[in-house]
């Protein structure tokens, strides 16, 4: 493989991506975490509700920082360096991200600022609906830029003229085939992860011999999320690759390596698939099972690799192996959701200590699947850019090979120096953990409270730490 | 409706890079300031002042890039290669300054390295910015709609002129913001910074006025054939009243309008650079109409527009009404 402003190009793609997809698929969930804690602290009055919204709200902060400014990099990098792209398909995908910028990101980015700094500002029912808002903006920009994804994968409502996509109908082209089924599965992805990191911090405050009610109240919330979702990640996941089959063959041909279409598909558990010679080496596979999952029969047949022309077929290898973690990822997950699940209706996972001790090394689970996932996805597209209008080879700017070798170089030492200290100052958010009600103050009412920040000496007003650090709590 | 389309985007995208520039100008300007004092406390102030907006400030600049991207393919394709390395720079650099907003609270006492990263970060991010608008103004070379330059094209004087415009032009903006939002020794060192400021702003607009004409006879024709000249004269007068405005306020004791006679400033500024360069987009050959997607993608977009931008309005304006009158010390949730 040639070293070129292309190559170079996708690995950067890939790399900003990827670490980009982390912070809002956390988010997504954790603003709904959030918004639920307080809904449930302004419900019942019950103070561990709010000092677990405001321990959250602290990583919620840190984290949304790290997606919206690995964002925006991505929402240049369209023009930087796949300026081709821009313009063979900007009057379909454009209109969605303009869209996702109206209606999701100013939504998301202003009333982020009355959640975190309103505690005291704006009443309680206030600040409740813009934890609501933030919220319903994090799932609405995944609503826009999974449609946009979703049309790449498979184009619809459209026409093409002169290699330039032009839009016919806007319905198709939002509401885009592939586009319900992979929405949910992201969402749903989404608060999964989520809740595997909220019970892995219950989990290891309660190892650390925190028994308290905060701890609790995270686990056994976590376990009712997981009990519930991860099943129902596991039938989404099945209706999409049952879809995917029908609109994207070659990429499920390359999910599962099958290469004989004369053949059923077998279920390869596992396999070294070689793209040159056509063949799995080391197969494990039980037969006919692809075929029964994917078209309902044992003895169904669909297309294979060989169907494709080698230079229409994805790569196997990444969409091979990454399936294969997902879905692996996936069903461990509902075996140890359901185990937790098990052990509170017997009212021992408190004590559970091997279960907790496995839950607090849990929360890379769906961090890693949902990488997984979108390395079959994304690879599984490969060679076109958006399917059947553009190659991804014919869609590079006309950038250097250095300018590209010189910013790759540059986003990997950035992103490792600034994202590995927002992830050790996460662990240190989580290992402080939420306040404790007992050594509450009083509620303090914040028209009282008329500090004069310049007159009075600092540590007076910031304590050691920082404003509010420990000692706010807005009236109840 | 082909005709005006791209007119209407091209003042939408305007608005939108104004508001930006404006907005998170301040945001920038103070931490671009933040060097000129080593007391915690006070820098405590500064970030304070903006932290509770400058997130959505910075959602201006996505709406930028977005909205060129929606309206004008071509030019978005044309621009964002031409300007490769300083867009990438902007970008890394607004990186240090957006964490370091969190990461500063969270890493106390050891947090010295992240008030490093948002000066740095801003710094840098607002001399990419005037990198890039410089590097526009004196033209792009453009072969079939396609960038067809070298790598280092923006890199002139002028350009870089342009970017140290834009660090004094927001630190402007940021002094005056502070003189605005916070009181005591933050706002009195603010008021004396802003004196100087304002003065480099005033000095670089007369500069880039000058240089523009100078250098491109499509600006000077525009500017100097006697039938505009009777039409645009109020600019530079209009520019002058309120650098003088601004002038007269820092020395009394005015709060806010030193910063809202900045802000005209910088209104009058960009609207003087937009009506050198209309109709042109990618000066010195794509127009507007060169450069616009298909009108269907217009049309679907300003639909939302026309009732989702007047809602954003609203919104940010409720943020701003929320978090009104001087910063106070415990604003922070951290």
């Amino acid at each position: 493989m040639e070293i070129d402003a292309f190559l170079l190009s996708r690995i950067q793609f890939a790399f900003t991506v990827s670490f980009h997809i982390v912070f809002p698929a956390f988010t997504i969930g954790l603003s709904a975490y959030i918004a639920t804690l307080l809904g449930l602290w302004l419900k019942t009055g019950d103070q561990k509700f709010h000092l677990l919204a405001r321990f959250w709200t602290k990583i919620f902060a840190v984290s949304f920082a790290m997606g919206v400014v690995s964002g925006i990099v991505l929402s240049y990098q369209f023009g930087t360096n796949w300026s081709r792209f821009s313009v063979a398909v900007g009057n379909v995908i454009g209109p969605l991200i303009g869209y996702e910028v109206l209606t999701a990101f100013f939504l998301e980015a202003s009333f982020l600022g009355v959640m975190l700094f309103g505690w005291k500002r704006v009443p309680p029912w206030l600040h409740f609906l813009s934890a609501v808002i933030v919220a319903g903006g994090t799932a609405l920009s995944g609503f826009w830029i999974l449609s946009a994804n979703s049309w790449m994968q498979y184009p619809a409502g459209h026409e093409v003229r002169d290699g330039i996509a032009y839009p016919v109908d806007w319905l198709k082209i939002v509401f885009n085939p592939t586009f319900p089924l992979r929405f949910a599965h992201m969402m749903t992805a989404a608060y999964l992860t989520t809740a595997f990191v909220v019970l892995a911090t219950g989990a290891r405050h309660l190892l650390a011999g925190h028994r308290t009610e905060s701890a609790r109240t995270m686990v056994r919330m976590a376990i009712l999320m997981i009990a519930l979702t991860a099943p129902l990640q596991a039938v989404i996941g099945d209706f999409h690759g049952k879809q995917t089959a029908i609109y994207q063959p070659a990429k499920l041909a390359a999910i599962e390596a099958h290469w004989d279409s004369s053949k059923p598909g077998a279920l390869v558990l596992f396999a070294w698939p070689d793209e040159k010679a056509e063949l799995n080496r080391f197969e494990v596979a039980i037969p006919g099972v692809a075929s029964l999952l994917t078209h309902g029969s044992m003895d169904a047949l669909f297309p294979s690799l060989r169907d494709s022309k080698v230079e229409d077929r994805p790569p196997v290898l990444i969409p091979f192996f990454a399936f294969r973690a997902m879905v692996g990822i996936g069903m461990l997950m509902i075996v140890f959701g359901w185990a937790g699940a098990w052990l509170w209706k017997r009212g021992t996972v408190f004590e559970a200590r091997s279960w907790l001790w496995l839950a607090q090394y849990s929360w890379p689970a769906g961090f890693v699947a949902i990488l997984s996932g979108w390395f079959v996805t994304e690879v599984g597209r490969q060679p076109w850019l958006a399917t059947g209008i553009l190659r991804s080879k014919d869609a590079v700017s006309p950038v250097t090979t250095l300018q590209v070798a010189i910013s790759l170089a540059l986003f990997v030492f950035v992103y490792c120096v600034v994202f590995a200290a927002g992830i050790a100052l996460i662990n240190r958010l989580i290992d402080k953990g939420p306040d404790e009600i007992s050594h509450e103050d009083p509620p303090e009412q914040p028209s009282k409270r008329p500090l004069k920040a310049a007159q009075a000496p600092a540590s007076a007003i910031f304590g050691d730490g920082h404003p509010g650090d420990d000692k706010i709590q807005p009236a109840n | 409706m082909e005709w005006y389309l791209p007119v209407i985007w091209a003042g939408l995208i305007g608005t939108a890079v104004m508001l930006y520039v404006v907005l998170d100008g301040f945001d920038l300007g103070i931490a671009i300031l933040f060097p000129t004092t080593r007391d915690e406390s006070e820098r405590d102030q500064m970030m304070n002042s903006v932290a509770p907006f400058w997130d959505g400030n910075e959602t201006w600049l996505v709406l930028g890039a977005g909205g060129l991207w929606v309206a004008f393919p071509y030019a978005y394709a044309i621009i964002m290669p031409a300007f490769y390395i300083p867009v990438i720079l902007m970008l890394l650099a607004l990186i240090f300054r957006g964490v370091a907003f969190e990461f500063r609270w969270v890493a106390k006492p050891h947090h010295k390295v992240w008030d490093l990263a948002f000066w740095a970060g801003s710094t840098l991010a607002a001399f990419a910015q005037g990198l890039i608008l410089g590097g526009l103004l004196q033209g792009v070379k453009v072969v079939d709609k396609q960038f067809a330059g070298g790598p280092l094209d923006w890199l002139t004087p002028f350009t870089l002129m342009c970017g140290a415009g834009v660090v004094i032009g927001y630190a402007t903006l940021g002094a005056t913001w502070l003189v605005y939002k916070t009181e005591g020794p933050v706002a009195e060192r603010a008021r004396r910074q802003a004196k100087t400021l304002l003065l480099g702003l005033l000095a670089f607009a007369v500069l880039v006025s000058l240089w523009t004409p100078y250098a491109h006879p499509r600006i000077a024709e525009r500017w100097f054939t006697p039938s505009n000249l009777a039409l645009l004269w109020p600019f530079p007068v209009l520019t002058a009243v309120c650098g003088y405005m601004a002038w007269k306020r820092l020395h009394g004791a005015h709060e806010f309008t030193p910063f809202a006679f900045t802000i005209a400033i910088f209104l009058l500024c960009f609207l003087g650079l937009a009506i050198s360069n209309y109709p042109y987009l990618v000066p010195p050959g794509l127009t507007i109409w060169d450069t616009a997607a298909a009108p269907a993608s217009h049309v679907f977009v300003l639909i939302g527009v026309s009732f989702l931008l007047p809602m954003i309005l609203f919104y940010t304006a409720f943020v701003y009404w929320t978090f009104r009158g001087k910063v106070k010390a415990d604003a922070g949730y951290h």
